[in-house]
């Protein structure tokens, strides 16, 4: 492993931010290419393992990973240069945007192609919501829990943080109590 | 105080979506129901320019409501700080979190706490998207306030728009099956439609 530049840690994960489009795995490849295989700065299966855990906790993935191995080649300091560098492009991309976009969003043809871009954003969701009930919900018990969330936000409008809170603490009791009838089986 | 409001409501998002990507959704819609710093329209905007331009929607979104809620109190200087203060807000909980994470790496990924709370968070997330979903829909696939009025309505098309939901579901076919594509080509199908069909 090579020690990096604060510098060269910044550059390089503002290069990776603004290269990636869709965040999240799209960035894989380009980690892989420029972290891994370039800099040095990490192997491939700490790669992996930062994007696994990076999944698991709170915040954006491309975040949690910049933070991982800024800190693991710098420190605290390399943690927080790597994730700034990461959010700096799309910061500078948006502001330019949103200065502009009240200019634009008076015209009939932006109106109409917004329109029609909504639709599309619709359809992408679904899709990201098919990829992630592909991967998350395994059994009845997953169903269950799907249903009443969309009952509890939709009809309810119950705040997205009590029912996150709430699906955590209950995972940890449902597996406190299927450990326990495990153990009572083998008895 | 605007700029300590947003630093606490981005926080909160930052330190409570959790799954990545699309898991900051549901957050920012419930921001947009409490202030007026965007509204859900403006979401869906900003969900089609986060797919089309380089970062993750959830820095995207805090930069742009950042912006929209410094400039109204303070004008282009205020938006501009604004921004970065929502930006940082989004970020700091995951600096934090994985700083601390980062300690103890390998009892972290093995933990049976871990992979038990991410049993029921995973598919509770997904309902809160799908629940976002819902209302990125609503306003242009169908109109929920043509059922608020408790009358029957004239006709169907003013629940639903046919041509939109048609789209729809070619798009959505066409996003299933051809997973190589970037998402950014079925935006620009969409704006064409979209343009040629007056929506």
């Amino acid at each position: 492993m090579e020690k990096a530049g604060l510098l060269d840690l910044f550059l390089t994960f503002a290069r990776i931010g603004g290269l990636t489009f869709g965040g999240g795995y799209a960035m894989l490849p380009m980690l892989q290419k420029e972290v891994v295989e370039s800099k040095k700065w990490a192997t491939e299966e700490e790669l992996l393992d930062y994007y696994a855990v990076g999944q698991c906790t709170p915040g954006i993935i491309a975040v949690n990973v910049a933070t991982f191995i800024g800190q693991k080649t710098r420190g605290v300091i390399g943690g927080i240069v790597a994730t700034l560098g990461v959010v700096a492009p799309s910061f500078v991309i948006i502001l330019a945007l949103a200065t502009l976009i009240q200019h634009f969003a008076e015209y009939p043809v932006v109106v109409h192609a917004l329109a029609g871009i909504r639709v599309a954003v619709a359809a992408l969701i679904v899709s990201a919501i098919v990829k992630l009930w592909k991967k998350g919900v395994k059994d009845l018990l997953g169903i269950i829990v799907f249903a009443v969330v969309v009952l509890l936000s939709l009809v309810l409008d119950v705040s997205p943080i009590i029912i996150v809170v709430t699906a955590m603490l209950f995972g940890i009791l449902y597996g406190r109590l299927r450990a326990k009838a495990g153990k009572e089986e083998k008895k | 105080m605007i700029f300590l409001l947003l630093f606490y409501e981005f926080f909160k998002a930052g330190l409570f979506a959790i799954g990545g990507g699309l898991a900051t959704l549901p957050f920012l819609y419930d921001i947009a129901e409490k202030y007026t710093w965007f509204d859900e329209r403006m979401l869906s905007d900003m969900i089609a320019i986060s797919e089309s331009t380089p970062g993750p929607i959830g820095v995207n979104m805090a930069t742009y409501a950042g912006y929209n809620a410094g400039a109204y109190a303070a004008g282009i200087p205020g938006g501009i700080l604004g921004a970065a203060v929502a930006t940082v807000g989004l970020i700091t909980p995951s600096i934090i979190v994985i700083l601390i994470v980062a300690q103890f790496l390998k009892r972290f990924k093995e933990s049976r706490i871990v992979q038990d709370v991410f049993y029921t968070l995973r598919p509770a997330v997904t309902g809160l998207i799908a629940c976002a979903c819902v209302s990125t829909m609503s306003g242009s696939l169908f109109f929920p306030e043509a059922f608020a009025g408790f009358q029957f309505p004239e006709s169907l098309a003013q629940l639903f728009s046919l041509p939109a939901i048609v789209l729809f579901a070619v798009l959505l076919f066409g996003v299933l099956k051809f997973k190589k594509l970037h998402p950014v080509v079925f935006i620009a199908v969409a704006a064409v439609v979209g343009i040629v069909l007056q929506f």
